[in-house]
């Protein structure tokens, strides 16, 4: 088990948009990739490096304890697990569909991994979460550790430590410019996932007044065709609608026109 | 993940880039990051443990340490290969929009005479051309740019790319002025020296490829010119050509018609 089974286990490209293919290689080059070969061995011997100014035994391991609920290396990595894996919901789903579609064995979908319909929804969702995933990691991260800087010093005080001691973190400076290299690359995908998702909101919101749009001008259109009909009487009309309207027709041309500008009105 | 899948994502712009570049793609991959994971992880592997500083108060040879390395020489050629590495995807996401494009055209029924199939639009090399050649170009563009930042970052953190064998460090809450020493001072400037020349390398043969591909466009501009100059005589050639076998025909006609029936 390592991080590639993550990769594999979304594998999400293929029913990505394209904003979601760079935000997968913003997560998987600038995140996961650095991660691995750089952040985690800054981190290494951090408890071993950790140094209080004081022999009393058990301060040091309280006051790590104290400052570090949760070291910042871990919580990375947490934040990795759980933006990567809304993308799961959209792979479960064309799998569902593609389960489907053999179980009935005809052709349910255009396409299993084409966004539309109960995909559109759920790709929505996991975009969704993996935002407010990002954002919350974030916010706790500044939470736990008052900001995204580390100091090179702390004042502990707890018991057993005798009285204030200066407690020195190792390697401060290279732990705060990773801090910060990964708070960038989370605001970036945070803001490319609000770009995806006012994409994806935009494209839907112009197909559905694109189709109410081309409706109302076909109605329409029938309509001009059923009172051209009318109007025309005995010349093109089928005999249904001859013998009904012809007389009408004749006797009130402007009513037509009247009703025909209301219906489009209305229309 | 890890280095080997950069490779994966790189090595499939191999296909599309020129000589050059392929050049480059191995000299990055063989003489920089197989370096970095072979031998100088192993010689900066315990760079803190060994980095010892004459005096017994706590706290002093974390603060130096922090102080004359904000940043491990291991972690920013790390991050300067990732950097330099990842403009080649702009042009990976090019050629993969292109060839998008190309499959829906084609099975709109459009280039059904350029290609066979779905998998020879795959298996087909990509030509830089077009937005491809400027596509190609900035990508070559950023990366000496970014390799040039980080080797000057590299001279502007370390003073130099030598290692000294020993520190002064006078920080808070070092008590006076210490003599810290850095461990195998020696090997790592040599590992330093070595990896700063494969930098120029590659800085070179991004210049030369960006020479090259200048040079080709303009090669093929002036090419484009001269036929476009020649091709109007050669037109009017042809049309004078045709005047004169319609004169011809419509005479030999006319004598054709003279002749008694």
């Amino acid at each position: 088990m390592s991080w590639m089974f993550l990769r594999d286990l979304t594998g999400v490209n293929k029913y990505s948009t394209g904003i979601g293919q760079i935000w997968l290689a913003v997560v998987f080059i600038f995140r996961l990739l650095v991660y691995m070969v750089a952040a985690e061995h800054v981190w290494k011997d951090e408890q071993k490096e950790f140094e209080c100014n004081v022999k009393q035994p058990g301060c040091e391991n309280v006051c790590f304890d104290h400052f570090f609920p949760i070291s910042q290396i871990r919580l990375w990595a947490l934040q990795l697990i759980m933006v990567s894996t809304p993308s799961l919901l959209v792979f479960l789903h064309v799998a569902y569909r593609e389960g489907r579609e053999q179980r009935h064995r005809k052709k349910l979908y255009v396409s299993p991994g084409m966004t539309d319909g109960g995909l559109w929804y759920t790709y929505l969702i996991s975009l969704v979460v993996k935002t407010g995933f990002e954002i919350g990691f974030l916010a706790l991260f500044y939470k736990l550790y008052d900001g995204f800087s580390v100091p090179y010093l702390m004042k502990c005080d707890l018991k057993p430590c005798p009285n204030t001691v200066d407690c020195f973190i190792s390697k401060p400076t290279e732990k705060t410019i990773f801090i910060l290299f990964l708070v960038i690359t989370s605001c970036l995908c945070i803001v490319l996932n609000f770009i995806e998702l006012s994409f994806l909101v935009l494209k839907c919101l112009i197909k559905c007044c694109l189709q109410k749009y081309s409706q109302r001008l076909k109605s329409s259109a029938q309509e001009c065709h059923n009172l051209r009909y009318v109007e025309c009487g005995e010349i093109g009309a089928p005999p249904l609608l001859q013998n009904r309207h012809s007389d009408l027709a004749i006797s009130s041309p402007q009513r037509g026109e009247t009703k025909l500008l209301f219906d489009t009105q209305e229309g | 993940m890890d280095w080997g899948t950069l490779h994966t994502f790189i090595g499939g712009v191999n296909k599309h880039s020129t000589s050059i570049g392929k050049v480059w793609i191995t000299v990055i991959f063989i003489f920089r990051v197989m370096i970095l994971v072979v031998a100088a992880q192993e010689v900066w592997g315990d760079e803190q443990e060994d980095f010892v500083c004459n005096t017994l108060q706590p706290g002093c040879k974390n603060v130096c340490y922090d102080h004359f390395f904000p940043v491990s020489h291991i972690r920013l050629w790390a991050l300067q290969l990732i950097f330099v590495s990842t403009p080649a995807l702009l042009v990976a996401m090019h050629v993969a929009y292109y060839r998008h494009e190309a499959a829906r055209k084609f099975r709109r029924g459009e280039k059904r005479n350029e290609f066979k199939d779905l998998e020879d639009i795959k298996k087909q090399k990509v030509r830089i051309e077009g937005s491809l050649w400027w596509t190609y170009t900035s990508s070559i563009f950023f990366r000496i740019i970014f390799e040039a930042s980080f080797m000057y970052v590299f001279y502007f953190l370390y003073n130099g790319y030598h290692l000294p064998w020993v520190l002064k460090c006078g920080i808070d809450p070092c008590p006076n002025l210490v003599d810290c020493f850095i461990s195998r001072p020696t090997e790592k400037t040599v590992f330093t020296i070595f990896m700063i020349s494969a930098s120029v390398i590659c800085m070179l043969l991004n210049v030369a490829e960006l020479c090259y591909l200048l040079l080709k466009v303009c090669f093929r501009r002036s090419k484009r010119m001269q036929t476009q100059r020649n091709h109007p005589n050669h037109a009017l050639k042809e049309s004078k050509q045709n005047e004169m076998n319609e004169l011809i025909s419509d005479s030999g006609q006319n004598a054709i018609t003279g002749f008694p029936s």
